[in-house]
């Protein structure tokens, strides 16, 4: 067990935080170029420059596109039709059709923004180089210029570490807690305890410290990782970040010992388990910003303890915010931390 | 009286797993609790171990109610549960000391009293407890429930799936404890045992049956007995079985016991019975009752009435 302990952090950091991204690295690009001028060749050196294309099919047939599209094989068509330069020198209007595959919404959405970049790029080149000489001061438009704070190369790695290790804490101290009382049941061994003379909160302040330990140990560990390998900002107050910690372990440990109090069996406490385990994920934050959920769904996440965390832990890392900025999200895990530990000690009873 | 148990009932989801039942325990006394599977030995111990809540009754345990004092008792009890229930993760030398920390007490301050039980497993205490043989599991499990002295100790079905041999050193070690002044209940599925204890209580389907020294249990045997055997064993108990003048037949190893309504023995009608039947080579004997037909003829009145 123990070299899983340091096993199983550097593995979530390593592989998550590289494969939960939402940077689209490798988009296969089919092109159909029927017009075969200057200008479309130019658009489709646009995008064979590009690193995050990988342009591997060429042809005239959109019915081979199309084909390939249904298959599976590529992201994306570009249907240059034929016509395409003359109409533009003309003056007409011209037109391109971008065809995405569309099975994974989040990633169409990223391979559309991104096409149209480069167009409206490539677009702009192609105005300039036609418009007159005389004419050649840009019409005035609002040009927008932004910065990210406190990621400002929107760098996924940064945002995704403090998020990995938020998991990290839950899963030992939910899972390995509810685990353990569990098979203490099946094994026969919590009955052999409690005809002994062993007091209810000695027992509970037995089984739940030593994963109150594992866990914050496995933050301090993540957090070396962190810095070391992704070299994530710790901005903020290292000591604030691990107060937090330990109080929202309490809940998530009385969580633990909460369920462990429902089931009998070690089925069924993972069973539990995964069910809180992936609302509380997917509600949390890690993958999905809060703020896109919808207004009920936000209420839910007041009852989930790892939104606070997550949120609580970003701050701290990469905003560097004091302990008055977390207050609020310090009191309600204390609060939550009260309750579910008080409804586990009391539903855990010691005659069955 | 170390042990009073009075109307204990206790009841699962419309089952009544233990109906009524009453008994004493003397001090000092090895008292047996026999009964099949299921008939509510487990349930029983649970009761008087602290574990489990009668719907009805009273235990008292010496002068102490189990229901109100239940701190105090479970000082004075040691349990064996029927299922091998220490830490299979923590060593044999590991598993004592624990139970005597949470007990407040020192392997060195009882060791007297387990030395007799732990020297046995003693050259395998760096030994994690799973990795034990089904004997060894057992005298460690023993040593964890002495380990704090307790005046009473209960043990539930503690030599089922025990070779013979180890059946018998457990209950040399019982009767060692014994005389060190240690009250013991005990329960088993195994009537050939009830003859070693000091007094049996009979349970079936959650009823005391009987309670009684096994001598007694045997002096108050009514019927005669038969021995029965012929050259095809498996016809022979069904075909005394289906004969109207039996009372009872139960195999016994390689024979019949067989007892008669008339409760009189008559070996030449049996004989007569089965050689009308077609078998061979008969052979019938009146035998003296061991305990275990005495258990057979309680419970095969209870099951009539």
């Amino acid at each position: 067990m123990l070299p899983i302990i340091f096993i199983v952090p550097i593995v979530q950091l390593l592989i998550l935080v590289h494969a939960a991204t939402l940077e689209m690295k490798n988009i296969d690009m089919y092109i159909v170029d029927k017009d075969l001028s200057s200008t479309s060749r130019g658009i489709v050196q646009k995008f064979e420059s590009s690193p995050f294309y990988h342009i591997n099919h060429h042809s005239f047939s959109m019915q081979d596109a199309e084909n390939e599209l249904k298959k599976g094989n590529i992201d994306i068509i570009l249907h240059i039709p034929y016509g395409f330069e003359s109409e533009l020198i003309k003056g007409n209007d011209s037109g391109l059709q971008l065809l995405i595959d569309a099975i994974n919404g989040t990633a169409a959405g990223l391979i559309q923004s991104y096409t149209q970049a480069v167009l409206a790029d490539y677009n702009r080149n192609i105005m300039l180089k036609w418009t007159s000489p005389v004419i050649k001061e840009k019409p005035l438009s609002i040009e927008i210029t932004h910065s990210f704070w406190y990621n400002p190369e929107l760098n996924y790695q940064t945002y995704m570490v403090p998020g990995i290790l938020v998991l990290l804490v839950t899963l030992i101290g939910m899972i390995l807690t509810s685990l353990n009382l569990v098979r203490e049941k099946e094994l026969g061994t919590a009955e052999q305890i409690n005809v002994t003379p062993i007091r209810k909160y000695h027992f509970i302040t037995g089984k739940l410290f030593p994963f109150w330990i594992i866990a914050l140990f496995e933050l301090a560990f993540g957090l070396l990782i962190g810095k070391l390998i992704f070299d994530i900002p710790i901005v903020g107050n290292l000591g604030l970040l691990f107060l937090f910690a330990a109080v929202y372990l309490f809940a998530i440990l009385g969580a633990g010992l909460f369920f462990s109090t429902l089931a009998s069996t070690q089925q069924q406490v993972m069973f539990i388990n995964f069910f809180f385990m992936l609302l509380f994920i997917l509600m949390s934050g890690l993958f999905t910003p809060v703020e896109t959920m919808p207004d009920w769904a936000r209420v839910i996440n007041i009852a989930n303890p790892m939104a606070y965390f997550m949120r609580v832990n970003r701050m701290i890392l990469l905003k560097g915010s004091g302990f008055y900025d977390i207050l609020p999200e310090f009191v309600s895990v204390s609060i939550y931390a009260l309750i579910i530990l008080s409804l586990a000690v009391w539903r855990y009873r010691k005659t069955v | 009286m170390a042990l009073n148990i009075n109307n204990i009932n206790k009841s699962f989801e419309g089952l009544q797993a233990l109906n009524d039942i009453t008994f004493s325990v003397r001090e000092g006394e090895l008292f047996g609790l026999i009964g099949p599977d299921g008939s509510g030995k487990t349930t029983l111990f649970r009761v008087i171990t602290t574990l489990l809540l009668p719907d009805r009754g009273e235990v008292n345990l010496f002068g102490l109610d189990v229901l109100k004092n239940y701190k105090k008792v479970r000082q004075l009890v040691g349990y064996m549960a029927g299922r091998f229930s220490l830490y299979h993760d923590l060593t044999v030398e590991e598993n004592l000391k624990f139970y005597a920390t949470v007990f407040g007490t020192t392997v060195e301050e009882n060791y007297d009293l387990i030395k007799d039980v732990y020297c046995q497993i003693e050259p395998f205490k760096t030994r994690k407890a799973g990795k034990l043989s089904g004997g060894m599991k057992q005298k460690l499990a023993l040593s964890c429930a002495l380990i704090h002295k307790p005046r009473l100790l209960v043990l539930d079905e503690p030599t089922t799936g025990v070779d013979a041999v180890s059946r018998k050193e457990f209950w040399d070690m019982l009767k060692r404890l014994q005389k060190k002044g240690i009250t013991i209940l005990v329960s088993t599925p195994y009537m050939d045992e009830a003859s070693l204890c000091d007094r049996v209580g009979l349970i079936q389907k959650g009823n005391l049956l009987s309670v009684n020294k096994p001598e007694n249990i045997i002096a108050e045997y009514q019927r005669e007995l038969l021995s029965v055997s012929s050259d095809n064993l498996y016809k022979l108990v069904n075909d005394l079985r289906n004969d109207e003048d039996t009372h009872s037949a139960f195999l016994f190893g390689h024979s019949v016991h067989l007892t008669r309504k008339d409760r009189q023995a008559s070996a030449k009608q049996v004989i007569k019975y089965l050689k009308d039947k077609g078998h061979e080579r008969i052979y019938v004997k009146v035998i003296k009752p061991e305990i275990e037909d005495c258990f057979m003829d309680l419970m095969h009145e209870e099951d009539e009435i």
